[in-house]
């Protein structure tokens, strides 16, 4: 007969996701900014994975970038300066359930955040984030950022930055409990995507520095890279990144890298001459705060009010 | 002051028999305070806790009182050392910690200068001391004892010397560990204590020791009781007059940490910070068996940006801490309250400004609470004045919280994070724990700011709950919260947030008043000193001021009807622990005179004179020293 069986059922989502399900107000970020790069990567990755908008949360600091949730029909909180980790790691610690993606900058994320950020690779909660990185200060027009290079020129800084910058990457590397490194850049859109959907399925913090340009106050930033894939590196793994075969044809410069290899993680991460794209390091084993924070959920009234009684027995007189 | 003479208090109906113990006749008291000091490390504060809960188990009403040195671990024999317990307990209620001490037991007598210097005693304090170190290999010792307990006698107190750890040694190797409970049993005696209700006691503080510490304890404790009976021949008696009803007793940390459970809350998020975590000490725990967690942030700052993100996403948060951390926080409450985040922030306040007095008391946060923002921040200040309102204040700023969509912060203090008092025993209700977070579909013709013109109160969408998206920003922001700078926006975004106020405001009734409705002075009061200022007023009534005192519980909104009471007085006037200029201090005049802050805001508040008392002595507030002010006031 013609017919399926009841346990061959096919699960037919209620609703498909389309593109349009998740894009929210119109983007205000100047034309050409890599924003707009990302926006589009992640409004991808949440079709493919037919993430539901109402179990969806995007949470941001202040700062161009962390402009990103007003740009998506999700949940989303753009809260303070440099504290998105913490806003973010509240919203998941007792909401197994929800989706928690977090936008911030490199002046977010790495100056007024910086002690958040080093705490939340260390909780190593359920989490998508994105470091979009121009290496500069957009918003408040061109100030040094910690991630801007030595000598770089900018309205804080005329005759050229003093510091050398900080690596957003050997840092995260080197914090305990780092489960998930990746970086990818704003002009391949293939690889960007690759690399998101890639943290987004990984379990634990998923950190994901993000190599982009301020059409404003760093447009030629990585303009030879651009121009000369040779002199970006590839990491290849078949527990890696799988970015298909337009990637691997720009991209000719590659390197078989193990993500769980931590030491070399951090060499490859240290290098000045290549821009090394790719997932450097994944362990999903490591320990996650957000587990623990799940433990306890959904206690009845009635239960409450045992439990309050108990301790009410210990201090009575 | 108050107990200058002990037969004006003692008892003249004594409805217990009195005690009899080796055949001398206990003096029946009315009330009593006793003090035991020592180094820091020595077990007083365990000792004196535990003698507290014993009298309120017997029917009295406590007040304890913890003497902290400023350092962790001060030098041995050291005057700026004193650590130990203040125990005030009587036949009926006891709100505050009293004047003077009649007794105190002194593990030294260096610490005991400590103490002098703060008027803990009068002459005729009773002072139980060590005598240990007059036989003391140190020449320096010897001659330092036998100067103080002579200077201690010049003073006028009673002075009786105890080989208290020659005792011990008698009954156990190590006397530095368990005297304090030798000491413990002794005052179980002279005061008739129930020595069973004092073993019970031993056996739930050490309840996670080994049985051998145990028995060692509960040892000491009934030799100090037998050789108090047979040596000492001071013997009281304190009945209880109090209506017994089941009760409870704790410190306010712990009952402000009942009250997080008690409300429902399930995420208690915090950064450690003295006189504040040791509520969270408390909930550690016990707080997983009531559903919730407590999380320790890597900062002040994290703290209550999980606690937010964690009331954003479901039920309202609760975040801990006290002065310096509030500063930290205050970005943080400024997006909560334009964002319109339930939050409950409970602020122990401790002495300020910066790192000020950590261990110590003060009331100085006030103003912070209330105005300590850019621009305009509607936030609910409430504070408590009882351990018992530590308690039930928990569960209404959850209420408040949620109800008004906002941020409301509770203040408590050092007084009442570490005294204990008994208080009757709260019903368990189970209205009173949050609803489980609403995930049913969000109406979407309903905006998330769709703010009420009358109350500005708007229901808030919760993620999950599917057509309610919605971007939370910290940025001025229409109804859809849209980010939005067009002037019109700004100016009905702050004037629907303040107009919950308004709507708060409405539901409050104006404060009751202690004494006449009207008068010569009338003393305004806000959080721990309640007890000190009304034992301080009736003191003052009974001999004929005119006199009324009220307190505040809600001070942002302030409660109503404050002009309509003031005006009935001839003179206002607050008391407070924090600081004002002296009016008679050099420079200062009418015009350039700093106020209290209660003083300060009800002077605004209310366009009446308001004077004031205060000190930042980081101690309570005694109500001997408040009387001395109102009887100058009163012409007493």
């Amino acid at each position: 007969m013609f017919g399926l069986q009841s346990e061959c059922m096919l699960h037919v989502p209620e609703q498909y996701h389309t593109l349009s399900d998740y894009e929210g107000a119109q983007p205000r970020w100047c034309p050409s900014c890599g924003d707009h790069a990302v926006l589009t990567a992640v409004q991808k990755v949440c079709r493919e994975k037919q993430l539901p908008p109402e179990k969806t949360v995007f949470v941001s600091g202040i700062g161009c970038s962390s402009r990103f949730p007003h740009y998506m029909k999700t949940y989303g909180f753009h809260g303070l300066h440099g504290r998105p980790f913490p806003v973010a790691e509240g919203i998941k610690f007792r909401r197994p359930d929800l989706d928690v993606f977090v936008a911030t900058g490199d002046g977010d994320c790495c100056s007024i955040g910086a002690g958040h950020w080093i705490h939340a690779i260390r909780y190593n909660m359920n989490m998508t984030v994105m470091l979009l990185d121009n290496e500069i200060y957009g918003l408040t027009k061109m100030q040094t950022s910690p991630t801007s290079r030595k000598g770089t020129i900018s309205n804080t800084h005329p005759h050229g930055s003093i510091l050398p910058p900080i690596n957003p990457l050997i840092t995260t590397l080197g914090v305990a409990n780092a489960s998930f490194v990746a970086q990818t850049v704003d002009w391949n859109p293939a690889h960007l995507y690759s690399t998101l959907l890639a943290a987004h399925s990984h379990q634990g913090f998923s950190f994901v520095r993000i190599l982009q340009r301020c059409p404003h106050f760093s447009p030629n930033l990585f303009a030879e890279e651009i121009s000369n894939p040779d002199l970006t590196v590839l990491l290849t793994h078949e527990n890696g990144i799988e970015a298909g075969a337009e990637v691997k044809k720009m991209y000719k410069n590659s390197l078989e890298h193990d993500p769980a290899d931590m030491n070399q993680a951090r060499e490859i991460a240290q290098r000045e001459d290549l821009i090394p794209i790719g997932l450097f390091f994944c362990d999903p084993s490591k320990e996650q705060y957000d587990k623990y924070g799940a433990s306890n959920i959904g206690f009845s009234p009635q239960k409450k009010a045992a439990a309050l009684k108990v301790e009410f027995e210990k201090y009575a007189v | 002051m108050l107990n200058a003479n002990l037969d004006e208090l003692t008892t003249t109906d004594n409805n217990n028999s009195a005690a009899e113990i080796s055949g001398i006749k206990a003096k029946p008291l009315k009330e009593c305070i006793i003090e035991i000091v020592s180094d820091a490390g020595e077990g007083a504060q365990k000792a004196g806790q535990s003698f507290g809960s014993v009298s309120a188990k017997m029917g009295n009403g406590v007040w304890t009182v913890e003497i902290i040195p400023a350092e962790v671990q001060p030098p041995a024999r050291s005057r700026a050392g004193a650590s130990g317990i203040r125990i005030r307990f009587g036949s009926n209620k006891i709100t505050n910690m009293g004047d003077e001490a009649d007794l105190v037991v002194a593990f030294n007598e260096q610490v005991l200068y400590g103490r002098i210097e703060q008027d803990a005693y009068k002459a005729g304090t009773i002072i139980l001391i060590e005598s240990k170190w007059k036989n003391s290999k140190v020449p320096e010792i010897k001659e330092e004892y036998a100067q103080a307990l002579n200077e201690f006698k010049e003073r006028g107190f009673d002075v009786r010397e105890i080989l208290m750890e020659e005792e011990c040694l008698k009954h156990v190797d190590n006397p530095s560990k368990g005297k304090n409970m030798w000491v413990l049993g002794m005052l179980c005696s002279i005061y008739s204590r129930d020595v069973t209700k004092a073993e019970a006691q031993i056996r739930h503080t050490f309840r996670r020791k080994s049985e051998k510490i145990i028995e060692s304890n509960l040892r000491l404790l009934n030799a100090g009781y037998s050789w108090a009976a047979e040596n000492i021949e001071l013997k009281f008696q304190i009945g209880s007059e109090m209506k017994q009803v089941p009760r409870l007793v704790m410190n306010g940390n712990e009952a402000v940490g009942m009250g997080v459970m008690a409300a429902g809350i399930e995420v208690c998020s915090m950064y450690p910070i003295t006189p504040a975590t040791s509520v969270t000490h408390y909930l550690s725990e016990v707080f997983e068996k009531s559903g919730g967690l407590v999380h320790q942030a890597e900062d002040e700052i994290a703290a209550i940006g999980f606690a937010i993100g964690a009331s954003y996403a479901g039920k309202t948060a609760v975040t801990i801490t006290s002065g310096p951390g509030m500063a930290l926080k205050t970005e943080f409450i400024g997006l909560a309250s334009m964002a319109e985040v339930p939050l409950v922030i409970v602020d122990v306040q401790r002495g300020g400004p910066s790192t000020g007095l950590p261990t110590k008391v003060e009331q100085g946060d006030l103003l912070y609470a209330i105005f300590g923002q850019p621009g305009d921040t509607p936030t609910v200040v409430l504070a408590a004045s009882t351990i018992e309102e530590c308690y039930h204040f928990v569960i209404l700023s959850r209420q408040l919280a949620e109800a008004f969509r906002m941020p409301v912060i509770l203040l408590t203090d050092a007084n009442l994070a570490t005294g204990v008092q008994p208080f009757t025993r709260p019903e368990i209700n189970l209205d009173s724990f949050s609803p489980p977070v609403n995930q049913s579909p969000w109406k979407k013709e309903i905006r998330p700011y769709e703010w009420d013109e009358k109350t500005g109160i708007s229901q808030r969408p919760i993620p999950g709950q599917a057509d309610g998206m919605y971007v939370l920003t910290g940025l001025a922001h229409d109804e859809e919260s849209h980010v939005a700078y067009d002037s019109h926006i700004n100016q009905l975004g702050c004037n629907r947030r303040s107009r919950k106020m308004a709507a708060i405001h409405k539901t409050l009734t104006p404060p009751k008043i202690n004494g006449d409705e009207s008068g010569d002075l009338l003393v305004v009061g806000w959080g721990s000193t309640l007890g000190a200022i009304e034992e301080a007023v009736s003191l003052a009534r009974k001999m004929g001021g005119s006199v009324s005192s009220l307190h505040l519980r809600f001070l942002s909104p302030v409660e109503p009807g404050l002009e309509e009471i003031f005006k009935r007085f001839k003179k206002v006037m607050t008391v407070e622990i924090n600081y004002g200029d002296e009016e008679n201090d050099p420079l200062i005049t009418q015009e350039n005179r700093r106020r209290t802050q209660l003083s300060w805001f009800l002077r605004a508040h209310t366009l009446i004179d308001v004077d004031f008392l205060a000190h930042i002595h980081g101690q309570p507030m005694r109500p001997g020293f408040i009387l001395q002010r109102l009887k100058k006031e009163l012409g007493l």
